[in-house]
Parts: C-alpha cells; sequence; structure tokens
C-alpha cells in the first residue's frame, strides 16, 4: 500500500507573548505514517495535541520542527516548510479536512457550502450542486434547509454539512477532526459507511472519534498521541 | 495556469519627512489570489495600497506587473499616461468611501459606463446592456439605471462602485476597507458578492482592512502590518489561527465574539 503522508520528528509548541512569552510545548517528536485504503485513528486524551498535530498537517497550524511530506500530484512536498500557496494547491488537490465546527459564511446556502470543493477543483456547478444533493440526502438533512445558510442549524446538523462538504471530493489523504462529535446513532452509521466508502476507494484517512463505537468500526490503527508528550522526548 | 506571479513586489518604502509610512515590504501576488493586509490605523497598510496601485510614489523598493502581453513592467518607471492606462483598464481600486470612487452626479448607467468607453467601446447600445448586466451581478435593479448614485443607500453605492471596477474585466483589484461603514447585515451581502465576483472571475486582490473577520472571509493569505512594518505574513487561516508575533496575538485576542 503506498504511503501518501509521512510526519518525522514534529515538535509545536505556542509561544504566548501576551503572558510574558511564556512557552507552552504540545507535542515533540511525532512520527507516523498513514497507508492508503486504510483508517489510522489518533488516540489519546484531550490536551494530548491531537487536534493540533490534524491542524498542522493541513498547514493550519506552523511547524516549529520536522518535516510533514506529502504525495502531491506525483512529487513529494515538506508541508512543515511549504509555501502558502503550495498548502492552498495541497489542499485543493490532496489533503480534505472535515473540522470539529463548520465556519459559516452568511448568504451561502447549505447546499453551496458542500458544492464548493468541488467546484473549486473546476467541477460544474450544477453537477457539483447534484453531488451534493445525493450527500445531504444520505446524512438526512431535511431537504427544506438545503436552500438556507447554515448559520442557524442546530449542531448535528451543521456538522453533517460540515461532513459532506468533506466527503464530496476525491482527495487522496482525508483529515477528520471528531465529525461525529453530535450525531445521533443513525447519522453515526452513515459516516462510518462513508469512511468505509473511503477506504475502498484507497484513500487514506486520519481522524480523532472519542465515540468509543464509532472508531471501533472504522480504525485499522491507532496512533498512541500521549507518546509524542513533549516531556518523554528526552527519556 | 501560468506559473508567475502577476505583481512583485521587492523591498518598498514609503517616507514621509523622517515619519514612516511603510517600510521595505516585500512580497509576491498570484492570479486569482486574495491578499489581506490588516493592522490598525496608522500601521501603514493604506499607504502600501497606495503606493502599489501607484496613487503616491514611494521611496524606494520596486514593483513590477506582468502585463497582458506576459512582460514584467516596472510600475514606478512607467509614464503617468501609462500608469492611467492601466488604472482605467486591467485594474480597479474600490474606495472605502463609494463617493471617492463614483462620480455622483451622473446616472448609474453611465458610471458603469464610463469606464467601457474608457477602453474603446463607443457602441451605445451595447455599453447598456454590459451596464445593465454590471448592475444586476451586483443586485441594483434595472430601473434604477438613470438615477444619480446620491439618490442610492451607502451599500448600494458600494455595490454600484464594485460594478464600475470590474466591468472593465480587470485582473488585479486594489480595495481600502470595502465594507468600512456599512450596516452589519449589508456588509455580509457585499462580502459574499465580493467572494462570489473573486472567485468566478478568478481576480486578485489586495484588500486592506482592520476587520479580521473580514480578511477570514475574502482572502487566502494575509499580511500583518505595524508601525509600516509587516510583523506577520502566511496563509489567512494559519495566522489567525496561530498568530506568532505578538502584535498578531494581540489583534487575535481582541476579536469580540458574538
Amino acid at each position: 500500500m503506498p504511503t501518501p503522508l509521512v510526519v518525522s520528528d514534529v515538535a509545536k509548541s505556542f509561544t504566548m507573548h501576551l503572558r510574558d512569552g511564556i512557552k507552552l510545548p504540545v507535542v515533540a517528536g511525532v512520527s507516523f505514517s498513514i497507508k492508503a485504503g486504510e483508517c489510522t485513528v489518533l488516540g489519546g486524551p484531550s490536551g494530548a495535541g491531537k487536534s493540533s498535530i490534524l491542524k498542522m498537517l493541513y498547514g493550519n497550524y506552523a511547524v516549529d520542527e520536522g518535516q510533514i511530506i506529502v504525495t502531491h500530484e506525483d512529487g513529494l512536498i515538506d508541508l512543515a516548510h511549504a509555501s502558502p500557496r503550495t498548502v492552498l494547491a495541497v489542499r485543493r488537490q490532496t489533503i480534505g479536512y472535515v473540522s470539529q465546527f463548520l465556519r459559516t459564511v452568511p448568504r451561502v446556502s447549505a447546499l453551496d457550502v458542500v458544492a464548493e470543493p468541488l467546484v473549486e477543483r473546476g467541477e460544474e456547478r450544477e453537477a457539483a450542486r447534484v453531488r451534493a444533493r445525493s450527500l445531504l440526502a444520505q446524512l438526512n438533512l431535511p431537504e427544506k434547509l438545503w436552500m438556507l445558510p447554515p448559520a442557524t442549524f442546530s449542531g448535528g446538523e451543521q456538522q453533517r454539512v460540515n461532513i459532506a462538504r468533506g466527503f464530496i471530493t476525491e482527495h487522496p489523504i482525508l483529515l477528520l477532526d471528531e465529525p461525529t462529535a453530535s450525531l445521533d446513532a443513525t447519522n453515526r452509521d452513515v459516516v462510518i459507511e462513508l469512511i468505509a466508502a473511503k477506504k475502498a476507494a484507497g484513500v487514506a484517512l486520519l481522524g480523532i472519534f472519542h465515540d468509543h463505537e464509532v472508531r471501533e468500526a472504522v480504525a485499522d490503527r491507532v496512533i498512541d498521541v500521549t507518546a509524542f508528550a513533549p516531556g518523554k522526548l528526552a527519556a | 495556469m501560468i506559473d508567475e506571479p502577476l505583481l512583485r513586489v521587492s523591498a518598498l518604502s514609503k517616507f514621509y519627512g523622517s515619519r514612516v509610512g511603510c517600510d521595505n515590504v516585500t512580497f509576491d501576488l498570484w492570479p486569482g489570489e486574495v491578499l489581506a493586509v490588516v493592522g490598525e490605523s496608522g500601521s501603514g497598510k493604506t499607504t502600501l495600497l497606495n503606493c502599489l496601485s501607484t496613487r503616491l510614489l514611494p521611496s524606494s523598493g520596486t514593483a513590477s506587473y506582468r502585463m497582458r502581453d506576459g512582460q514584467f513592467r516596472e510600475l514606478y518607471r512607467m509614464s503617468e499616461a501609462e500608469r492611467r492606462f492601466l488604472m482605467r483598464t486591467d485594474w480597479g481600486f474600490v474606495h472605502q468611501n463609494p463617493a471617492d470612487g463614483l462620480r455622483m452626479t451622473v446616472s448609474a448607467g453611465a458610471n458603469v459606463g464610463e469606464r467601457l468607453m474608457a477602453v474603446g467601446d463607443r457602441h451605445y447600445g451595447k455599453i447598456r446592456a454590459t451596464a445593465v448586466d454590471w448592475l444586476s451581478r451586483v443586485e441594483i435593479e434595472e430601473d434604477r439605471i438613470d438615477d444619480e448614485p446620491r439618490a442610492f443607500s451607502g451599500g448600494m453605492r458600494q455595490r454600484l462602485q464594485i460594478a464600475r471596477n470590474l466591468v472593465t474585466g480587470p485582473r488585479l483589484v486594489f480595495m481600502d476597507e470595502p465594507t468600512g461603514g456599512l450596516d452589519v447585515s449589508v456588509q455580509a451581502r457585499l462580502l459574499d458578492l465580493l467572494r462570489g465576483l473573486v472567485t468566478d472571475l478568478g481576480l486578485a486582490a489586495i484588500v486592506v482592512t482592520h476587520d479580521l473577520a473580514v480578511a477570514r472571509l475574502l482572502s487566502q493569505r494575509m499580511m500583518v502590518m505595524k508601525d509600516g512594518r509587516v510583523v506577520e505574513s502566511g496563509l489567512t487561516d494559519r495566522v489567525l489561527d496561530d498568530p506568532r508575533a505578538p502584535y498578531t496575538q494581540l489583534l487575535v485576542s481582541s476579536i469580540l465574539q458574538v
């Protein structure tokens, strides 16, 4: 199986300049890789740095040390040192991301929020909307909501919009930050099916799932993030 | 896609006597990219914008622009006439106050049509049809085409200014606080409109704003300025989610949550 993403010796800390410059180490010595067709799960308690790792992989957080090598358009790119333009190209073509919370844009309908990543990849708007409709239907979002901006939706409804948006494209790598946190059992099962379909299609998934049942159902491998606690590095 | 920047800026500085306007600013802007320049008033962001749009000449540094023929031209070595031509055709400038960018005493249609005539269009029927089309794209009813912008609300004036700027199909648009001074509901509508137009037309834009939410919504890249210097730059969500410079941390931590 190909290995589209390799993380080696990554470290991250926050320097709080407004708090007399105290330094908060988050993770150190992060090294792992993910495989195509597998779902790798980041495990460990809250605060262990799971989300921070995902955010570094997506370029939301800067990386202090180490390398994040991703296979992008037949080449290798080190995301830890890539230019903003390269990171944007990687996001468009290679790495998808389902964040924990949906960031809504005023006046844009749920349907278009979901269709947008496909349009950005050059798909016709109408074709993208057709695909968006089928995903929203699969996730049981009531049809009367599709044309409304998601800002006023419930947490579970927003999350389903967010999931549909993340799953609509065929990115070879997909990052999932607690995609099932506010879903009921029926929709949790839909997400499990969607993940299985991505695996079958050869996508490499990396996720955080606090829900034990979901994790059991999707995980091929669990990486214990506490092994990357900053204090452990010296040992 | 052409793999060359549209604009290359190198070590640009502007001093007002001994006062610093902007100091040693360097960046590249690529086609289709929206760059937000943020900072408080007095940080030098408007000085930078005015230098880039050649409304002001810098004290030192260079900026070169890739013309439609693919050749880079040094902006500050062009003749005044060449710069004016660029401004009228390939560039747009959206002012914070629409009155600065519109002719308030001619009709809305003429405001849009005037830019078309400047690029050589002479056919009245075609100009009017294009004007109607652009007014509808910025959500101004066709029956307002003969009204003067004086009779328009602030939000409508701003949308008209955008139509006037975009009608010639520019490749680069400068915006100075495009949503400043508007009600939030009007602002949301304008932002949505700008976002759509920028994506559909593949425009490159440099947007000066003090509003980080506006920057987050419109831009992919961001430069944070303080005292005339760029203190931090990068991907917009990286700068906002993981601000590293003390000043950026202060800005981000000062946003009011709704």
